[in-house]
């Protein structure tokens, strides 16, 4: 445990040197303020206290994100051959795994903690659905979790982070719409699992406020998938190194 | 604590990179690691470190397996790779500091350890500035004070002075040599002068196989076989002196090194010596030895008889 939160700290760490961080967390900023606040369908349009618009606009910016932020992880490794350096100290694959996978949900979490003041601000404008913000907030951040074990996943196939970000990229579009497009076209018991395995299916779901365990297990099981498939990538070297 | 290579064969697709490899290294004890490039001197290095899995056989280090206790054998090793990877965007300190944490050196100590890493690595100048803005020769050092800083009973270096200026080279070997005293030290080079200034012991592999082990002594010895002796003498015509050194009841071999100042090279039989028959020789004569000196097989020589088939 204490090895998975000293890699995490080495991550965040990197993350705020590098000005990756102040540059994304500014940009989420930047895109949820304009959106909620000024343009569009904005609070003032709506005429309605109601945070939907900004759960919406910060998934959009959240799903082009994550996988600028995982990409690095672990392909950065493998480019300069620091995974030897790291694994042969008293860490194994799965502390490195999610010790990187926490750095991306904490830097999410820094991120969203920074709009709670347009939920305070909601709050002060008229009637907010509590429960509606909480389960939103609760639903950016098991979404960010999915989303970052399968950039984690495509990060750790390559060495090349330009390589890992596209295998992210189809990724998570393959989890978002196609298996949602995908299950429109079947009917029955195929239909409704293929309709389950998609991501929109449960975030759309959360982000009305119902808070269905059936959603949870969906995106916790997926994010557990993702890191075992990491780590399994990773342990892989002993069978087929060349 | 005693590293026990067991065994072990590694393979590559279909290519044995190490082929049925065993040998033991004791504690205080300095063994040197030779061979060709792709010889699987840094595998098995990796295997013993637990990146690398072998596909045969066992290692154990201080009686633990790296099948069954893998994380607690890589708390006692320090380990330099070849490439000697590092993260470049890290600062110095921050890294040792990143280092002796996931080493999990006690909160009160570590100040002190990065401290004395950095003044016996002599990179306190350096030890602000970022890893990717150093030379490779400090860079070298940052790699040897993350190996060191867990005061480590075994120390495996893939080639620890690749990068460095001779003077530093010089200061290495003379820590590695006192270092080793007290812990086990497996080190890897291909500088041959190197390897026979630090080590107990020498082990040369080649294509994946153990081909000898030994003191430096000892190899060279074995490879020697026949005493070669150069030899000056003075006082009469070269070819003269050229036909008694042949007469001479051991001598196998003689030949000119230089026709005009009398000096040659005088091969004896296996196993006999002609120092005597030369200096009686010289006696009878009347002539002048002033030359005799037996040359030594360098070890350069033996490594390329055990490695050129």
């Amino acid at each position: 445990m204490k090895q998975i939160w000293i890699i995490t700290r080495r991550e965040l760490g990197s993350y705020f040197d590098s000005l990756l961080a102040y540059i994304l967390i500014i940009l989420f900023l930047g895109f949820t303020g304009f959106f909620t606040w000024l343009f569009g369908g904005d609070i003032f349009y709506n005429k309605e206290a109601s945070l939907a618009t900004f759960f919406n606009v910060a998934f959009w910016t959240l799903f082009v994100f994550i996988p600028l932020l995982s990409m690095r992880l672990i392909a950065e490794e493998n480019s300069s051959g620091t995974l030897e350096m790291i694994l042969t100290k008293p860490v194994n694959e799965w502390q490195l795994v999610v010790g990187k996978f926490l750095s991306v949900i904490m830097l999410v979490a820094i991120a969203l903690a920074l709009t709670l003041p347009y939920y305070f601000t909601v709050w002060y404008l008229g009637p907010v659905d509590h429960g509606a913000v909480w389960t939103g907030y609760l639903g950016l951040i098991l979404m960010s979790s999915a989303y970052a074990a399968l950039g984690l996943f495509a990060s750790s196939l390559s060495k090349n982070q330009i390589v890992a970000v596209l295998l992210a990229f189809s990724l998570i579009i393959f989890f978002h719409w196609l298996f949602s497009l995908i299950a429109t076209n079947l009917k029955g018991l195929p239909g409704s699992i293929i309709s389950y395995l998609s991501t929109q299916t449960h975030f759309n779901s959360v982000t009305r406020g119902v808070l269905d365990t059936k959603d949870i297990i969906y995106f916790i099981s997926v994010t557990f998938l993702g890191l075992f498939l990491s780590e399994l990538i990773i342990a892989k070297r002993n069978v087929t190194e060349s | 604590m005693d590293i026990v290579v067991d065994q072990i064969t590694k393979k590559y697709g279909s290519q044995k990179a190490v082929d049925n490899v065993s040998f033991t290294v004791k504690t205080g004890e300095v063994l040197g690691f030779l061979g060709p490039n792709g010889a699987g001197k840094t595998t098995t290095m990796k295997a013993i470190t637990c990146f690398l899995m072998p596909n045969e056989g066992d290692i154990k280090v201080g009686g633990l397996s790296i099948w069954e206790n893998p994380d607690e054998i890589k708390k006692n090793i320090g380990y330099l790779p070849e490439s000697n990877p590092l993260y470049l965007d890290m600062p110095v300190i921050d890294y040792l500091y990143f280092v002796s944490q996931l080493q999990q050196i006690p909160k009160n100590s570590v100040r002190n350890k990065i401290l004395e890493m950095v003044n016996l690595c002599g990179i306190e100048g350096e030890k602000h500035k970022k890893i990717g803005e150093l030379s490779k020769g400090y860079k070298q050092r940052v790699g040897l004070a993350q190996a060191l800083i867990h005061d480590p009973k075994v120390l495996v270096l893939d080639e620890p002075t690749t990068g460095l200026d001779p003077n530093q080279i010089i200061e290495i070997r003379e820590l590695i040599r006192k270092i080793g005293k007290e812990k086990t030290v497996i080190l890897s080079s291909h500088i041959l002068a190197e390897v026979e200034a630090t080590c107990d012991r020498i082990l040369i592999i080649n294509k994946g196989k153990i081909v000898a082990d030994g003191t430096s002594g000892q190899l060279r010895k074995n490879a020697q076989g026949k005493e070669i002796l150069r030899i000056t003498i003075e006082g009469s015509d070269s070819n003269a002196i050229f036909k008694s050194l042949q007469k001479l009841e051991h001598v196998d071999l003689v030949d000119f090194l230089s026709k005009s100042d009398g000096q040659f090279e005088v091969q004896s039989k296996p196993g006999t010596t002609s120092r005597r028959d030369v200096f009686k020789l010289c006696v009878d004569n009347g002539w002048f030895l002033t030359e005799l000196t037996p040359t030594e097989t360098k070890l350069e020589d033996v490594f390329r008889e055990l490695t050129m088939n």
